[in-house]
């Protein structure tokens, strides 16, 4: 029988983790979620010598301290699951920061191994390092690896496998803190040790660091133990000790030991023949990053963006759609014409399928060039670029991109959130996402504007929803600061990565992983939801018909025109009496002060929690215009002879223009609300995102339509 | 600060955990580090080693550096 053993993978950000991530575990991955929290956990398996190896992939952090999310999960896992040995990928051309996350490891006592990688690198920047010596001052051993070239693989397996059956020689060591610091230590290590549960789980000598570092989850823990009041007050005592020898605070001069160890262990065993040079992305960065050049030039990057993914998905999801026909003709043809199983399987399951493949397209492409873009360097300097217009609004330069890729779709733009450290940036960002007019909505806005304005108008009308759209997502992101996610913004710092060229497998790795994501979470959701709508406008199946509509278009068969104006009678009447019919006429008195209280109007919005642009469908349906797109001339024409029972016309420019607002504006489509729930890993948020958002539609278009009414247009 | 010149960070004016979040990017008081951009009152890009990092927007207030 083989051997089990876990290896966990730790290390900076843009160490090339994920890349040795890759080469060991190949295809044997799978993605989940840590529990409770939104961090991904990727896992994978594999076969070495007699093992069955499970490698873990922490999240890639700086440090272990407690400030972030991230810190904590890697953390917790060391210390819950107890892996059997850690790797740490140390960036070679960067050791002494990335030497501090492995001092922390050392602090945790576990079988540690460090992965020197990016070693070519290191050569070409003619440094030299010395590994033995290395191995000696920081007692743990160290394989040189090169992960872009799959080099140095083997080699840290059987170093992790040697330190699992204790096959090393080698002795491990301590950062020394100092005479002072490490009495302190001695002394709250003296009480914690009469806790026999706690440090049956941690080492004492690193909960006394946690300690005299003031960490909150640490000090949270210390609540179970018996001894908790006895060692809190020698905490106090010997941080007061300390100020007071130091003038600063344990933790900052902790910070500092460690980096004082690394650089001794640096100036024996490291060499630096030359001086960092300039390189070429420093001179890309003149250009890309440049004060007045910058963000012209990422403007222009988005606008060609767009271009891209609208140009390729096009022709993609028309192709979705004519195969979505052609089932739909291949089923209808072969079930019962007019029976419910005919419908439920064309209209909602063939249906409900077809609407979450018609995102695949462009959400796919959209990651695909996000890919691009994270992988080359250039979203790193997007941020530097857009931070301070941001900080204005009360975001973050991170938040940017979201927010402009919610004019393709909402979807990968919320799900675009995840690069946003702060928990609270990124909500605000989510909670505000679906007023960035996504491309769904087109279609309603051009078959109202076509009906209700001027050629010459169309283009202003158009562009000041957009506008109004961008007006209230700042204006809410300003009041969910202040009064919903309050406190100062995050500091932020982040590394700069040089620019690369990806890899294509790279790109198809990336835009895999978060469009697989949609796929599997998210599809399901708007798969039940097409279904219930299918089920709500479809329902009761026969309803009492005012005429007997078969008879009759048995009667008139060869008259054709006669037959479709039958026809679409019968489907009107069919979604009157439907459930959806009923809710709409019961909720269109609501919109009686925003000017649209028809039922057909309130029946088409509620289509468009499945989709936007299912509005104009449905709309088509009940002015007997059988099909119809935004073009159609058929349906502008209903709108536009559209009466009130005393004969006054229904629809003004006001009215179509406060509809269009409402349109922009209401609850997020079931895709968002889906994709909210993912991210945020509750239902409190899609909830609260759904209402928010219909709320603070109703209260513009009232506000649109009185007060236009006021100042007496549309009349 | 000034830009393309070598100085050493002398301090750090912000909370523990702007301080520490700083120190753990190998931002810790002593370091050498050379400004690249500085958009004023913006966000700036700084060398340090050999890893550039980028400083939000009014961060750069707050950090205090020396010229050697």
């Amino acid at each position: 029988m083989s051997k089990k053993l876990t290896i966990a993978l730790s290390g900076n950000p843009n160490s090339g983790k994920t890349t040795v991530f890759n080469n060991l575990t190949g295809t044997h991955q799978h993605v989940g979620n840590y529990p409770g929290v939104t961090v991904e956990k990727k896992e994978g398996i594999l076969k070495y010598m007699d093992y069955d190896i499970n490698i873990v992939d922490l999240p890639g952090t700086y440090s272990l301290t407690a400030y972030s999310i991230d810190e904590i999960v890697a953390r917790n896992f060391v210390i819950e699951e107890k892996p059997d040995v850690i790797i740490d990928i140390i960036d070679s051309t960067n050791l002494e920061r990335n030497l501090y996350l492995a001092t922390q490891f050392m602090e945790l006592k576990i079988p540690l191994v460090l992965a020197f990688n990016m070693s070519d690198e290191a050569k070409k920047q003619e440094l030299i390092l010395n590994r033995d010596k290395f191995s000696e001052l920081l007692g743990v051993p160290i394989v040189f690896t090169v992960a872009t070239k799959n080099q140095g693989m083997d080699d840290l397996l059987d170093e992790a496998v040697k330190l699992f059956e204790g096959n090393t020689e080698i002795k491990r060591t301590n950062v020394d803190y100092g005479k002072e610091i490490e009495e302190e230590l001695k002394k709250i290590e003296d009480i914690i040790v009469k806790d026999k549960n706690l440090i049956q789980k941690y080492s004492p000598h690193w909960l006394a660091v946690k300690l005299l570092e003031n960490d909150n989850e640490v000090i949270k823990k210390m609540d179970e133990s018996t001894y908790s009041s006895e060692i809190l007050s020698q905490i106090k005592k010997s941080s007061h000790h300390l100020q007071g020898i130091f003038n600063d605070t344990p933790d900052a001069i902790i910070a500092d030991r460690r980096y004082g160890f690394i650089s001794g262990a640096c100036s024996e065993a490291l060499q630096r023949t030359c001086e960092v040079h300039s390189t070429i992305s420093d001179k890309i960065d003149k250009v890309l990053v440049n004060r007045i050049l910058g963000l012209p030039i990422f403007l222009v990057v988005m606008w060609l963006i767009f271009k891209f993914t609208f140009k390729l998905s096009e022709p993609l999801m028309g192709w979705i759609e004519l195969g979505q026909e052609w089932l739909g003709n291949l089923f209808g043809g072969l079930l019962p014409e007019g029976s419910a199983i005919q419908s439920l399987i064309v209209d909602g399951i063939i249906g409900g399928v077809g609407s979450v493949l018609i995102f695949v397209p462009i959400i796919f492409l959209l990651f695909l060039v996000m890919a691009f873009l994270e992988d080359s360097g250039y979203m790193a300097r997007t941020v530097f670029i857009m931070d301070k217009l941001m900080h204005k609004i009360g975001l973050h330069g991170r938040s940017f991109i979201p927010m402009i890729l919610g004019f393709g779709c909402n979807l990968p733009a919320i799900m675009a959130t995840r690069t946003i450290e702060d928990k609270k940036d990124r909500f605000v960002t989510i909670l505000v996402n679906p007023f960035m007019s996504c491309g769904a909505r087109l279609p309603v806005y051009t078959l109202f504007i076509g009906a209700f304005f001027s050629q010459k108008a169309a283009g202003n009308v158009l562009f000041s929803l957009y506008l109004l759209g961008i007006a209230v997502a700042i204006i809410m992101a300003k009041i969910f600061r202040k009064f919903l996610f309050r406190g100062q913004l995050a500091p932020f710092v982040m590394e700069l990565p040089s620019y690369r060229l990806p890899t294509i497998k790279g790109l198809l790795i990336h835009m895999w992983e978060r469009g697989g994501v949609y796929l599997k979470k998210a599809g399901t959701v708007i798969f039940i939801g097409c279904v219930l709508v299918w089920f709500l406008s479809n329902f009761p199946w026969n309803p009492q018909y005012s005429k007997d509509y078969n008879t009759l278009i048995e009667q008139t068969q060869d008259n054709e025109e006669m037959v479709m104006q039958l026809e679409n009678e019968k489907a009107f009447e069919k979604m009157e009496k439907s459930y959806a019919g009923m809710i709409g006429k019961a909720i269109s008195p609501v919109f009686k002060p925003l000017g649209f209280d028809d039922w057909k109007l309130s029946v088409g919005l509620l289509g468009g929690f499945i989709a936007k642009e299912i509005v104009v469908g449905t709309l088509g349906t009940l002015h007997f215009v059988g099909e119809a797109d935004e073009e159609s001339e058929g349906l502008r024409q209903s709108l536009q002879n559209q009466t009130r029972p005393d004969g006054s016309k229904f629809f003004n420019p006001l009215v179509a223009y406060a509809l269009m607002v409402f349109v922009l504006l209401y609850i997020p489509c079931v895709a968002s609300i889906a994709v909210i729930k993912r991210e945020t890993n509750s239902w409190r948020w899609p909830i609260f995102a759904a209402f928010y958002t219909t709320a603070i539609a109703w209260l513009v278009a009232f506000f649109i339509y009185q007060g236009g009414k006021l100042l007496g247009f549309g009349i | 600060m000034p830009p393309d010149k070598e100085v050493t960070l002398a301090a750090i004016r912000g909370g523990r955990e702007l301080r520490a979040r700083l120190t753990d990017m190998g931002l810790n008081e002593g370091v050498k580090l050379k400004v690249l951009h500085f958009h004023r009152k913006g966000p700036c890009i700084v060398l340090v080693g050999n890893t550039r990092l980028v400083l939000g927007y009014g961060m750069a207030q707050k950090i205090f550096v020396k010229e050697e």
